[in-house]
């Protein structure tokens, strides 16, 4: 693939902020914003074909308002001009949208490379040796137990197996390097050496990251978020065993531990990174798909160059940041003072501290009074199907012993139960 | 070889308010992955 | 004499961008990003991007620096930043069949 150099496609930014610093450190040239992302996410379908408890876009149902092929494809030229030259494809469940194999088609051949997310529910023989012959895409299968147990506990019966069928798919078509990427919970920590050890027997990369409280993450966090001793072993583990782990960086919370992990220990919510929703919102982050963190629309404003480059929350972002109380902490220039869409969805103030800080500061706070914001958006199917988590079933309501009646049901019988 | 630079890897000491331009201040390699808030 | 893992001068060596990288301008400098082995790599200060660019068409690494007017008392720091990006096959010696 021939790489064309483009330096003047930009258009000059005349609002560029003069107090930028001439040679600071790359983190510091981040703080202030780039002219286009380094990488982002875009989440192409509300629908899919789970239901897992913790979903952090609460997922389930299609937007009818859902970005066209033909938008899309404009989406993806602007993304080849502005140079982004690495996308996440995500969701809901990217690959069942029908048009999803040809985006990912004209994406590669825009110079915009994708790794897409995916519960492996398509990745068949077939589509596996496809992949394992295209360039510039990557594959990342979502596993959060190692084994069915614990996996099927939040992403409901049977998605372990669909998961393990597409990585044997994609290992017997020689398709190298995929990822396994696993959100870390209270009952998966114990099992992160078995993790390593499923990637390395389908000749994947093992990807850990950390559970945000967004979308329904917020209804199970209580139960599922690490507890204060497991992130110590989660932190230990990770600098005996992280050379060939990834983690998106999304452990920069626990470098109040002494050692910052590798990555850029930075939040790149609207600096380097942001979120391309499926009806073309943007976000600062797939972890904060709130009114608050929204950005602007790419159909609305002018597009997502436009909506990059001047939207009031990200030239807020590309500022800098109060953090209260915990400058004062002297682990702060490590930690940052967390994540803010964990503080934003535990109720807790954004210049405190992250709710699993590692000093113990956020346990105090999530302790105090505070009101927890409800979801802005909720795509989660309004009925559940057979997919649903036993998680969900369990914090339902404990008297239902079996999933409420659809409407739809025809049988005047339905829900009648005899006494 | 007659030479004026001087040829050597170590920082140039630097004048007074001079930045020491070294390999670390010209170049920084960062992972794809290594940045917060992707999938 | 191309020499990627040793430690000559690179002043008199001819190199060149990878193919499979680009190059894209930053307010300081830019970001290097190589689509075959997916590597990253930020080049910290303009005067580095403009002899990054200009190997390619550059006599020597010695001409491009001169061209980029990088102070002659910076070169080695120079050539430490072009050793790291050769390293990560961000650029390569530009005369084939040179010996590995």
């Amino acid at each position: 693939m021939t790489v064309m150099d483009n330096p003047t496609t930009q258009p000059h930014r005349h609002d560029q902020p003069v107090d930028r610093p001439v040679s600071g450190s790359l983190v510091e040239q981040f703080e202030y914003g780039l002219d286009a992302p380094i990488c982002l996410t875009w989440e192409l379908t509300y629908a899919c074909n789970l239901e897992c408890a913790h979903c952090l876009s609460s997922s389930g149902r299609r937007d009818p308002r859902e970005l066209t092929t033909e938008q899309c494809e404009s989406v993806i030229d602007e993304l080849q001009r502005m140079q982004v030259f690495y996308v996440n494809i995500g969701g809901g469940e990217p690959t069942i949208r029908p048009d999803f194999w040809h985006l990912l088609q004209y994406a590669v051949d825009h110079q915009v490379g994708v790794k897409f997310s995916t519960n492996g529910v398509r990745i068949t023989a077939e589509r596996a040796r496809f992949l394992a012959s295209t360039d510039y895409v990557d594959v990342q299968i979502s596993l959060d137990g190692a084994t069915p147990e614990v996996n099927d506990y939040v992403r409901g019966p049977g998605s372990y197996d669909t998961a393990i069928r597409a990585l044997t798919n994609l290992k017997n078509a020689g398709f190298s390097d995929a990822k396994i990427s696993v959100v870390v919970t209270r009952h998966n920590v114990t099992q992160l050496d078995a993790f390593k050890a499923l990637a390395d027997e389908y000749g994947a990369t093992l990807r850990l990251t950390r559970l945000r409280p967004s979308g329904r993450g917020a209804d199970v966090w209580d139960e599922l978020h690490p507890l204060p001793e497991q992130q110590r072993i989660l932190y230990d583990w990770l600098i005996a065993n992280g050379e060939n782990v990834l983690t998106g960086d999304s452990f920069f919370h626990l470098a109040g531990f002494g050692e910052s992990l590798p990555g850029l220990n930075l939040c790149g919510a609207g600096r380097v990174v942001c979120l391309i929703d499926p009806v073309g919102d943007v976000y600062a982050c797939p972890f904060a798909i709130h009114d608050n963190f929204h950005a602007g629309n790419l159909l609305t404003d002018g597009g997502f160059q436009q909506v990059w480059q001047t939207s009031p929350l990200f030239q807020d972002l590309r500022s800098p940041q109060t953090s209260g109380a915990c400058t004062s902490c002297s682990f702060f220039d490590a930690c940052r003072g967390g994540c803010m869409a964990a503080k934003f969805f535990t109720g807790l103030p954004m210049d405190g501290p992250d709710p699993e800080c590692v000093q113990g500061y956020g346990e105090a706070a999530l302790a105090g009074d505070r009101i927890v914001p409800g979801a802005s958006r909720d795509h989660s199917r309004s009925t559940p199907t057979r997919n649903q988590p036993v998680m969900l079933q369990l914090t339902r309501r404990e008297d239902l012993t079996s999933p409420p009646v659809s409407a739809c049901a025809e049988n005047p019988l339905a829900g009648f139960l005899p006494e | 070889m007659v030479n004026d630079e001087p040829k050597t890897t170590e920082p140039e000491i630097a004048e007074i308010g001079e930045p020491v331009v070294t390999a670390d201040a010209l170049v920084e390699e960062v992972s794809i992955d290594g940045m917060c808030g992707v999938y | 004499m191309a020499c990627a893992g040793c430690t000559e001068p690179m002043l008199d060596e001819t190199w060149r961008l990878s193919p499979s990288v680009a190059l894209r301008p930053e307010p300081f400098g830019a970001l290097a990003y190589h689509f075959g082995n997916r590597k990253l790599t930020f080049l910290k200060r303009p005067e580095l991007v403009a002899v990054v660019r200009a190997l390619d068409t550059s006599r020597d690494v010695r001409a491009a620096l001169e061209g980029a007017g990088v102070p002659a008392g910076e070169w080695a720091a120079y050539e430490a930043a072009l050793r790291r990006l050769a390293d990560a096959d961000m650029i390569r010696p530009r005369s084939q069949g040179a010996a590995a």
